[in-house]
């Protein structure tokens, strides 16, 4: 079975001077990002542009559930073509919640709804994080071409059970009438949300850099690499991989439940596999396994999202071969392009 | 709309910004600079003030897919009537911006937060389907915007979900449905199979059905609203051997529906259904199929009134085709509009004058008798109507005569207005 | 009676997915190449048949030209983008035929519009055909039958019985040694990638009468091709065969009795709400479970 080629830099392709002059573009690329997203809500609102505020939390969330695929995807070298499935579930999660609380009567009679993020936000992790703890169990017992249409399957066995969940609104979603609250907070406040999101991906971002330079993240690049060699020196891949699958579903679960806050709308839509394809093509365009790469790849899929629709209703004319292109002649995407690096930034 | 707006400014700005810079490289004249930089920032102001006199309408309606048809012929409508009067509803200069919603909940709910935070639109329209609607009205009641819905009219919305914020100028979803029951009822059927897809209108239309129709249900069948192939349920329905069928498939489901009725050797038993089962697209589509299908409607091109018959001639003549019921609902609206924004003066900044003005509904309907019951849903007339050869041959849909009187909707005793 | 009527339809369903998935595991098969695309050449199949028919008034015209633009545009897109690559992995394999998709619906949009294509079924082969006493069946989906057993019968010739067919055989289990053999491979591969459009096309021109040609009905069909692929086994045809009667028997007979049993435990609309939930979600338990039990498909081997 053919191995993905995820950016294809091996450490004995750069000299020493490029490493470090890579390791400088990239920290002022990543320091000036991080510095605009920060200021940014003060820029939108001064320039009258409130609505920008809105747009680049969008952006996040999805940046947050594209770095969890490239968790597995481009570090852990796992073709999930049924991310959404998580990023949809978790959504659900903080909908049913929501909406149980909301209607005042519990689930099966028992399990009182909430409103609350300390309760809602962490159940949509961790009720994801299981699912895909189990799905994953199941899907990497086989690989390659399976493996990608196993997790498409799952996927679609979610999103045809949510459909059918007409208690739930089914094919026409489900409402949220305001958002999570903590404590006395209310999230609709939007400077505040997006200052929430921004730091939950931070967060993310870190534990991911973290994760990596452990020796589980070294072990889990290793059987990216090579399977046989790492199974050669007597480590059980299988665990790990499934470890990763897991925190990267419960990531996603976690964006997803930020999604249902900013839409205050869940539907199956949310789980269609074309969506998993939105992400993978995120983190294509963004750059592979580089963890910054799919932020800028949500940024820039959204973004022309949103302004090629007001331009040409036909904008998918021209985003198809351009996806077309990036992935037939650029290897590392946007973040390559930036910054001269095509993995995570300590390799 | 605003995109091409900001990106003429846009254009000018930094057309007039490089225009200065030249200037200033050539060498002096400051007074000059300072003409040019005024003639812009006048330009761009004058813009902006005229752009605040008139009224903002967002229209978010159905234009992509197989019942993209619908949103046309209602946005089409609308336009006609704004048309008439040079930009204008009601002596009022108005603005309809128009965005697909592709039958998305999600997608309608995202144009809606852009029309009411952005664009700071007080008047939503153009909902053609109901699940897009339930999404977007909770937002538009919460900002404080008037929805007016031209199409759908869920059941929810005219009971215990009724807003002082809601209109619906067309029908309750149940009520050309409880028409089509009283139609099947008077011919004297016995045994009827329905057929809906499975969403809140469809569950609606069969509801409507049943509670007129006085015969036995020998099958209920829910398909879905992207289904293309209903060779199973025609298999399911030669089974029952039903006296009558009814469907509701709108759009593009309809045309499938009845050209595979036909083509499964079914069409000796009679098919019964609401206006938007067959309307003139479906019987350009479906040809000689459609003989003989019953349809019950609230108007028909053929109406003899004076309103009728000038807005049929004026969207021939603007349109090229003769206007479906859909656009009569989008043209009425824009009407009912018309009337309101007259007598508040165009002022939409008390809402409940606004709701006074638009509950006289102080206009005259091409349907004829038009008024709002309590729940702010229309009280109307219906019509059974039938696809029938006309003089020369070819099938037109003929009025063949009143169904239902003043007929009101089932959901408004539990509306609170 | 009814049973019988359904599991036709069944079949019929089948065939239609037959017919795509051919293409799909011959292509994997001999290339290696994971095509999303196939459904958007389905599409390209379906209005090329829809707007000649309309123009010329002819049924064989319309099917002859669906086949040719599917067959035209697949080798066109096989010449310029997709023998790049047969040696990428499956990600790249994926995301640019993903990309495909979203320029071919765009396409089409810009040059039919989005209202759907309406077609009819010509004359002759309207009305139905009476199979056994109770049982009349439409005549024009027993000739979409009858046609997936022609192309079944003339695929096997073709694999089992002629030059091409040997390559298409040593490529499934050999591509290394094929891909050393030289330049004129890479016309094989054309041809091949041709005859799998050519199949899709097929079924797009012949699926016209019986539903709705609208963008986007690739994309429908797509998923459930994968489904029957993987469980036939990728590269075989044979694998496809039994894959698509079981997946299209399957989802047909679930979809219709599966609310008919829910229906003695819950409402109406709740039963087939459900049912329509869980008989889409059968077939994808189904592969789940071939793939836990032979992670290669059921007839994976064998052409």
């Amino acid at each position: 079975m053919s191995q993905p080629s995820v950016g294809g830099a091996s450490i004995g392709q750069w000299s020493a001077a490029g490493m470090i002059d890579g390791r400088r573009r990239t920290g002022i690329v990543a320091i000036g990002a991080l510095v605009v997203l920060i200021a940014l809500p003060w820029i939108a609102a001064s320039s009258g542009h409130a609505a920008l505020t809105l747009l680049v939390t969008r952006m996040m969330i999805y940046g947050l559930a594209a770095v969890s695929l490239d968790l597995i995807l481009g570090i852990g070298g796992m073709i999930s073509f049924g991310h959404a499935a998580y990023f949809g579930l978790g959504a659900y999660v903080v909908g049913i919640l929501a909406y149980h609380s909301g209607a005042g009567e519990p689930m099966f009679g028992v399990l009182p709804g909430s409103n609350l993020v300390v309760i809602a936000w962490p159940a949509a992790l961790i009720i994801s994080a299981l699912v895909a703890l189990v799905l994953g169990a199941l899907c990497l017992r086989t690989e390659g071409v399976s493996f990608i249409m196993i997790t498409l399957a799952f996927a679609q066995v979610l999103y045809f059970f949510f459909v059918s969940l007409k208690f739930y609104g089914g094919d026409d979603g489900l409402i949220l009438r305001g958002r999570n609250v903590v404590s006395e907070y209310d999230l609709r406040n939007p400077i505040l949300f997006y200052y929430i999101c921004f730091g939950l991906l931070a967060a993310f971002v870190a534990t991911c850099r973290r994760l990596l330079d452990s020796r589980f993240g070294q072990i889990v690049q290793g059987a990216c690499q090579n399977e046989r060699r790492m199974a050669a020196i007597g480590v059980s891949t299988y665990r790990y991989k499934l470890a990763c699958f897991t925190i990267a579903g419960g990531a996603a679960g976690l964006a997803g439940a930020l999604m249902a806050n900013y839409a205050r709308f869940v539907s199956p839509d949310l789980m269609h596999w074309t969506e998993s394809g939105q992400l993978m093509v995120m983190v294509v365009l963004g750059g592979v396994g580089t963890l910054f790469g799919p932020i800028l790849g949500a940024i820039l899929v959204v973004g022309l999202e949103t302004t090629l629709t007001s331009l040409t209703e036909h904008w998918k004319f021209i985003l198809g071969p351009v996806l077309v292109l990036a992935v037939l002649f650029t290897r590392g995407g946007l973040w390559r392009l930036l910054t001269g690096q095509s993995r995570a930034f300590n390799q | 709309m605003l995109w091409a707006l900001l990106w003429e400014r846009l254009r000018g700005m930094v057309a007039g910004a490089a225009f200065l810079h030249f200037r200033k490289l050539k060498g002096n004249s400051t007074m000059r600079n300072s003409i040019v930089l005024s003639v812009f920032a006048t330009a761009l102001f004058a813009h902006l003030a005229i752009a605040q006199n008139e009224v903002r309408i967002g229209m978010i309606t159905t234009l992509s897919g197989p019942a993209g048809y619908l949103g046309e012929d209602v946005r089409d409508g609308f336009q006609l009537a704004v048309d008439e009067e040079n930009g204008k509803l009601g002596g009022i200069p108005v603005r309809t911006l128009v965005e697909d919603d592709g039958l998305k909940p999600g997608q309608g709910k995202e144009i809606a937060n852009r029309f009411l935070g952005t664009e700071k639109v007080k008047v939503l329209t153009g909902f053609i389907f109901s699940n897009v609607l339930a999404a977007v009205a909770p937002d538009a009641f919460e900002a404080g915007a008037f929805v007016i819905s031209p199409n759908a009219g869920p059941s929810n919305f005219a009971g215990k979900d009724c807003n002082k914020l809601y209109f619906v100028t067309s029908w309750q979803n149940d009520a050309v449905f409880e028409a089509a029951g009283q139609n099947a009822t008077n011919l004297g059927k016995k045994r009827g199979y329905v057929l809906a897809p499975n969403y809140q209108a469809g569950k609606d239309a069969i509801a409507g059905f049943k509670r007129f129709f006085k015969g036995e249900i020998v099958g209920e069948t829910y398909t879905r609203l992207d289904q293309t192939d209903f060779g199973p349920e025609m298999a399911q329905i030669r089974a029952a051997n039903p006296d009558a069928v009814f469907q509701f498939h709108p759009g593009g489901l309809g045309i499938t529906f009845i050209k595979q009725y036909v083509q499964a050797g079914l069409q000796d038993t009679p098919m019964f259904v609401g206006g938007s089962g067959l309307d003139r697209r479906i019987l350009t589509a479906v040809g000689q199929a459609a003989q003989g299908v019953n349809i019950t409607s609230q108007w028909n091109a053929d109406f003899d009134n004076p309103a009728s018959r000038a807005f049929v001639a004026a969207f021939e003549t603007k349109y090229k085709r003769v206007p479906d019921s859909y656009a009569s609902q989008g043209y009425d609206t824009a009407r009912l509009l018309a009337s309101a924004l007259k007598a508040v003066h165009g002022d939409l900044s008390n809402s409940d004058s606004l709701r006074q003005a638009l509950l006289k509904a102080d206009f005259v309907s091409v349907r004829g008798a038009f008024r709002f019951a309590r729940n702010q849903h229309p009280i109307q007339d219906l019509y059974a109507l039938r696809a029938m050869k006309d003089a020369s041959g070819a099938l037109d849909i003929k009025t063949i005569g009143k169904v239902l009187s003043d007929h009101t909707d089932a959901y408004g005793a539990a509306c609170n207005l | 009676m009814l049973a019988l009527e359904q599991i036709l339809n069944g079949l019929q369903f089948g065939v239609m997915l037959f017919l795509l998935s051919a293409g799909l595991t011959l292509v994997f098969g001999v290339m290696g190449l994971l095509n999303l695309a196939q459904g958007s050449l389905y599409m390209i199949g379906a209005y090329a048949a829809a707007y000649a028919g309309a123009r010329t008034g002819s049924f064989i015209a319309g099917i002859l030209a669906g086949i040719t633009a599917a067959a035209a545009v697949g080798m066109l897109t096989e010449y310029l983008v997709l023998r790049r690559l047969y040696s990428r992995s499956h990600l790249d394999q994926v995301l640019a035929t993903y990309g495909l998709i979203l320029f071919f619906n765009e396409g089409i949009t810009i040059l039919f519009g989005r209202q759907p294509l309406y077609v009819d079924i010509p004359a002759s082969l309207n009305g139905a055909i009476q199979l056994a006493t109770g049982l009349s069946y439409s005549t024009y989906r027993l000739v979409i039958i009858a046609v997936g057993l022609l192309v079944g019968i003339g695929l096997y010739v073709l694999i089992g019985h002629t030059r091409l067919g040997m390559l298409v055989r040593a490529g499934a289990t050999h591509r290394e040694i094929l891909r050393a053999m030289g330049t004129r491979i890479r016309l094989i591969y054309t041809i091949v990638f041709g005859l799998g459009a050519l199949l899709a096309g097929l079924a797009g021109a012949m699926a016209g009468p019986v539903s709705a040609v609208q963008v986007g009905m690739g994309e429908q069909i797509l998923i459930l091709t994968f489904v029957v692929v993987i469980i036939g086994g990728l590269g075989s045809v044979r694998g496809a065969v039994l894959g698509a009667i079981l997946v299209g028997v399957v989802d047909t007979l679930t979809r219709v009795y599966l609310p008919v049993l829910l229906k003695t435990l819950m409402s109406n609309a709740s039963a087939d709400a459900i049912g329509g939930g869980l008989s889409s979600m059968g077939v994808y338990l189904l592969m789940a479970l071939v793939l836990l039990c032979r992670p290669r498909g059921l007839l994976a081997g064998s052409v």
